[in-house]
């Protein structure tokens, strides 16, 4: 038998590589199997920083996302996510530590990310949805209707006159940016 | 929002990827660069009118191999470097051949002439220009290749934009084996690797502040 930690590797590779392929029911499951262990990865290394876990795993998520197309399929799937988390959390704690010298607390290792799962959400202290509206029309609109309410991107056009390729275009930009807000607001 | 609404949204929607999408970034930024130095060389440099004959010099191919294979390996980091979690062990050994290679060839030529040859070796009659034009001809590639590092998720910032640099610094002496007209290892120990390390350093100080995301 695998050990359990492989198991889960390989069942979320799976789900990654569906996700590559299109299948937004892959991913989301993808998605929401990860959250718990980045909720707990993040809860053991900032112990002292309990309240900006939960933004912390939203950002990372958003990152993950951002950055999917970066995803070699040949790769552990849990090392490129944790490497993604260890540079989202290296970035806040820069961002929070200012001028004086930081250390970085981190190991090296790739896989453990997996190894404790904290189910319990706790709420998110910054709120996505506020921060989505400072976006301009031409991002907020296709993101909130392909993404939000599950418009096809079809249909988004039809709403916002804009192109498809301006919807997608859109999406992909305004993800990135909140990315850049959310940076921007620490 | 709450992070369930957030994963339906980031899920909602979305289309196929292609894995290959860094690699296709860089070698696009690392043609146009290429591409964009070669109107800089013609009309700044110029060609170098013994081009023909020098062809025929085993040392320019050895020339010409060794600016590719920096150029290759350095690609090859560069892309290790945009990708969360990657290890860069074989591209740091990838990186070293190309020089340790050189640089044996260079003291092989060193020990073998006398004190007078070594001068000219080393030095040849455009050392001086030699790295200045080498970082001249690699700015647009490096100004390319740090876009198109943006564009993916580099985690070690400095270090990916050194290898975009030194990429930009390989291509940038590719072109510029069309103008320069010296074929010795020791000069091109010295001073090919002076040049390509300019982009280098250059990428590296931009790279922490120009990559983050």
């Amino acid at each position: 038998m695998k050990p359990a930690l492989d198991v889960r590797e390989d069942r979320l590779r799976d789900l990654m590589a569906a996700a590559q392929r299109g299948d937004a029911v892959a991913y989301c499951g993808f998605l929401r199997e990860l959250t718990p262990f980045l909720r707990g990865w993040f809860r053991r290394r900032l112990q002292s920083l309990p309240d900006d876990v939960e933004d912390l795993v939203q950002e990372t998520l958003l990152a993950v996302h951002n950055s999917r197309h970066t995803y070699d399929p040949a790769q552990p799937v849990g090392g490129w996510v944790c490497a993604i988390a260890r540079y989202k959390m290296v970035d806040l704690l820069r961002a929070r530590a200012g001028r004086e010298a930081l250390h970085d607390p981190l190991d090296e290792e790739g896989a453990e990310l997996m190894s404790e799962a904290e189910p319990a959400a706790a709420e998110a202290r910054r709120d996505l949805g506020l921060l989505l509206l400072q976006l301009p029309d031409k991002q907020r609109l296709p993101i909130q209707y392909v993404k939000i309410e599950g418009l096809s991107v079809a249909e988004a056009a039809q709403r916002t006159a804009l192109s498809e390729s301006a919807v997608k275009v859109g999406v992909h930009r305004g993800l990135k940016a909140l990315a850049a807000l959310i940076r921007r607001q620490r | 929002m709450k992070t369930d609404d957030l994963i339906n949204a980031l899920a909602a929607g979305i289309g196929p990827i292609d894995p290959r999408a860094p690699a296709r970034r860089l070698l696009a930024a690392a043609t146009a660069g290429v591409l964009l130095a070669a109107p800089l060389l013609l009309g700044l440099l110029g060609l170098n009118r013994q081009l023909a004959q020098a062809t025929a010099e085993p040392m320019f191919w050895v020339k010409l191999a060794f600016v590719v294979a920096v150029a290759a390996a350095a690609f090859g980091a560069a892309l290790r470097t945009a990708t969360p979690g990657a290890s860069l062990r074989q591209s740091g050994i990838g990186l070293a051949l190309p020089f340790a290679m050189l640089w044996l060839l260079a003291a092989a030529a060193l020990a073998v002439s006398s004190p007078a040859e070594r001068t000219a070796l080393l030095f040849g009659d455009t050392w001086l220009a030699c790295p200045l034009n080498i970082a001249l001809l690699s700015a647009p590639a490096l100004l390319l290749a740090l876009a198109a590092m943006r564009s993916l998720a580099p985690t070690r910032l400095r270090l990916a934009g050194a290898s975009a640099g030194l990429l930009a610094g390989g291509l940038g002496a590719i072109v510029y084996t069309l103008h320069c007209p010296e074929l010795a290892a020791p000069f091109l120990a010295a001073w090919y690797v002076l040049g390509m390390l300019i982009p280098t350093a250059i990428g590296a100080a931009l790279g922490g502040r120009l990559l983050r995301w």
